[in-house]
């Protein structure tokens, strides 16, 4: 892995030295992707859009403590926005300017998908724990329903022939950046107050600290790179659907948070390569292969409940 | 006499029939340890949240250096110069001791989500900053050694500690303390008093406690206001309030009772 795993400290020194550093290796290492088989090469991109997934949502879940389970919907915003933008340019434009096409439609499927989180969260984000769930749950299932029925972006039979930008490189440049921004932001004096809020709300805003504008803060943040992942899925896939943005895969993104453990993104970086990868290797049991991937859920889960790397926030606070 | 830092102007709260607190009126002046006390359930925490802006008088008016709170948030009400700490000790658990302080400190800093993601040196100049007071704040009252402790695992008493060093870090003109002695010791208590009496000196700022423990509050404040179901029934100095045959009725109860009938 190529990005800032270890926790950091309060000031974060060089922080920024191992995101370039992160970027540089991730593309580099794409100029050799065609050496790699096809199939891996897929499991990669694949892993590095669930660490984007799981670490923007820890950090609405885990840092800031609230309860979405939204993050499939934001997925599908950002998803089919940047489809689209690039399969209208495309042919429009010359395809030397292909990278300009895919930044341009994944800030815009992300900028979308951030404008979305806003939307919803300022009304819902007053509510706590397992009500705010369920108003995210059903904000998720409402963009599935209105994609499904959308025809310019292909209703229920799908949008196909997305061109195939999404590379290594992209998935781990700005994997690595979702690592930095979020691990930025909350280690730093402005940062402790969406751990403070999610500590205790009361006390956090008799300190001076506005719960709501951390909330909405975090929210819009994840929503943003959630529609980034959505639009290097949608690159990735060059086919999407909208059955593939049901609530199961926003239970997926949350199962790896809590696995991960809340609030630690490297546990959570870990929990997002295991979880892609096991249904992979479990694939030589064909039929067995989601009851063993489910048990090995519940017996990781039950062997630490903390989350994986829960003993990290020791020493100079969070990771 | 100068201008209160606090005027409560007949403050009532009402929850559907009740009455809570009751045309409440007092004025704290800057620089002053005053008390509230009462039976159980007189309305002294209210009293407390309605002043910290959790909860809006249903009537009334409270004022803060002369301006209006009504309808102010409760952070942006710590921002002019209210900190407090809670009856029920409300850490950030799962931060370390230093954290704790550096997220109370948050308000008053210039660098904010921009800086934190750029991390210039400006930002690095400025969180090293913020380190060092919030380090200077803990060692005043001895907590710098357990700087990097997860705050819900310190000992109860270093709780209550850090709870009144974070509400510091706020830099309030008043200091509410709801209950700080509650679950102390008498040795603990001695300390407490020491300790609130140095805050009151060291920082000049005003001191509010409510506080169920007599020895506490008539050993260190300067006035005491009594409330009794959410009505101020005394308010004078601890001498005062000690002879007032009010407040003895109100803490004894049956005395004045069992007397009335004899007198008429």
């Amino acid at each position: 892995m190529s990005s800032p795993l270890s926790p950091a400290t309060p000031t974060c020194a060089g922080a920024k030295r191992w995101l370039i550093a992160g970027i540089i290796l991730a593309v580099v290492v794409s100029q050799f992707s065609a050496q790699f088989n096809r199939y891996h090469l897929g499991i990669l991109v694949d892993i590095g859009i669930n660490i984007i997934l799981a670490v923007s949502l820890n950090l609405i879940n885990g840092h800031t403590g609230q309860f979405s389970l939204g993050h499939a919907g934001f997925m599908a915003v950002g998803g089919y926005t940047a489809a689209k933008i690039s399969l209208v340019a495309s042919p429009m434009l010359p395809p030397a300017l292909q990278p300009v096409i895919f930044l341009v439609a994944l800030l815009a499927g992300g900028g979308l998908s951030a404008m979305t989180g806003l939307a919803v969260g300022v009304p819902s984000l007053r509510l706590r724990g397992d009500y705010l769930a369920i108003v995210t749950l059903g904000f998720g299932e409402i963009i599935r329903v209105v994609v499904q029925n959308m025809e310019s972006v292909g209703a229920a039979s799908g949008l196909k022939g997305i061109p195939k930008y999404t590379s290594l490189g992209w998935t781990f440049a700005l994997a690595a950046i979702t690592i930095y921004f979020v691990t930025a932001l909350v280690n730093s004096t402005y940062g402790r107050g969406f751990i403070a809020v999610s500590d205790d709300e009361v006390a956090a805003s008799s300190m001076g600290i506005n719960p709501v504008r951390y909330k909405v803060t975090a929210f819009v943040t994840g929503a943003f790179f959630a529609g980034i992942a959505g639009g290097l899925y949608a690159h990735h896939k060059q086919f999407l659907s909208p059955t593939g943005f049901d609530f199961l895969k926003s239970i997926d993104i949350v199962v790896m948070v809590i696995l991960g453990g809340m609030g630690r993104t490297a546990g959570v970086v870990v929990a997002a390569i295991l979880l892609t990868l096991l249904p992979e290797v479990l694939r030589q049991f064909s039929e067995y292969r989601m009851i063993i991937y489910s048990l090995l859920i519940i017996v990781l889960m039950m062997a630490r409940p903390q989350g994986l790397f829960t003993w990290k926030r020791k020493k100079g606070g969070a990771a | 006499m100068s201008q209160p830092l606090l005027k409560l102007d007949q403050a009532t709260i009402r929850f559907g029939g009740l009455t809570a607190v009751s045309k409440f009126n007092l004025e704290v002046q800057p620089c002053e340890l005053i008390g509230l006390i009462g039976p159980n359930g007189a309305g002294k925490t209210t009293a407390f949240n309605m002043i910290t802006g959790v909860y809006q008088p249903t009537d009334g008016h409270i004022h803060l250096n002369g301006r209006s709170i009504a309808g102010v948030k409760p952070h942006d009400l710590t921002r002019q110069g209210i900190a407090r700490t809670f009856q029920n000790i409300r850490l950030f658990g799962s931060l370390s001791v230093i954290d704790n302080v550096r997220a109370a400190m948050q308000l008053h800093c210039k660098h904010g989500m921009r800086a934190a993601l750029w991390r210039g040196a400006i930002f690095k100049s400025l969180e090293k900053k913020v380190e060092i007071q919030a380090m200077e704040l803990l060692d005043i009252f001895s907590l710098g050694s357990v700087r990097d402790e997860e705050a819900k695992s310190l000992p109860y008493g270093d709780q209550r500690r850090l709870e009144i060093v974070r509400a510091l870090a706020t830099r309030p003109k008043l200091l509410l303390l709801d209950e700080p002695a509650a679950g102390m010791n008498p040795t603990e208590k001695e300390e407490l008093m020491h300790l609130i009496r140095f805050i009151k000196d060291k920082f000049q700022i005003a001191v509010m406690l409510v506080e169920h423990d007599m020895t506490v509050v008539m050993g260190i404040c300067e006035r005491i206001a009594v409330l009794e179901y959410g009505i101020k029934i005394a308010e004078g100095s601890p001498q005062f309030i000690q002879r007032d045959p009010k407040v003895i009725a109100a803490y004894l109860g049956t005395e004045t009772e069992k007397e009335e009938p004899a007198n008429a």
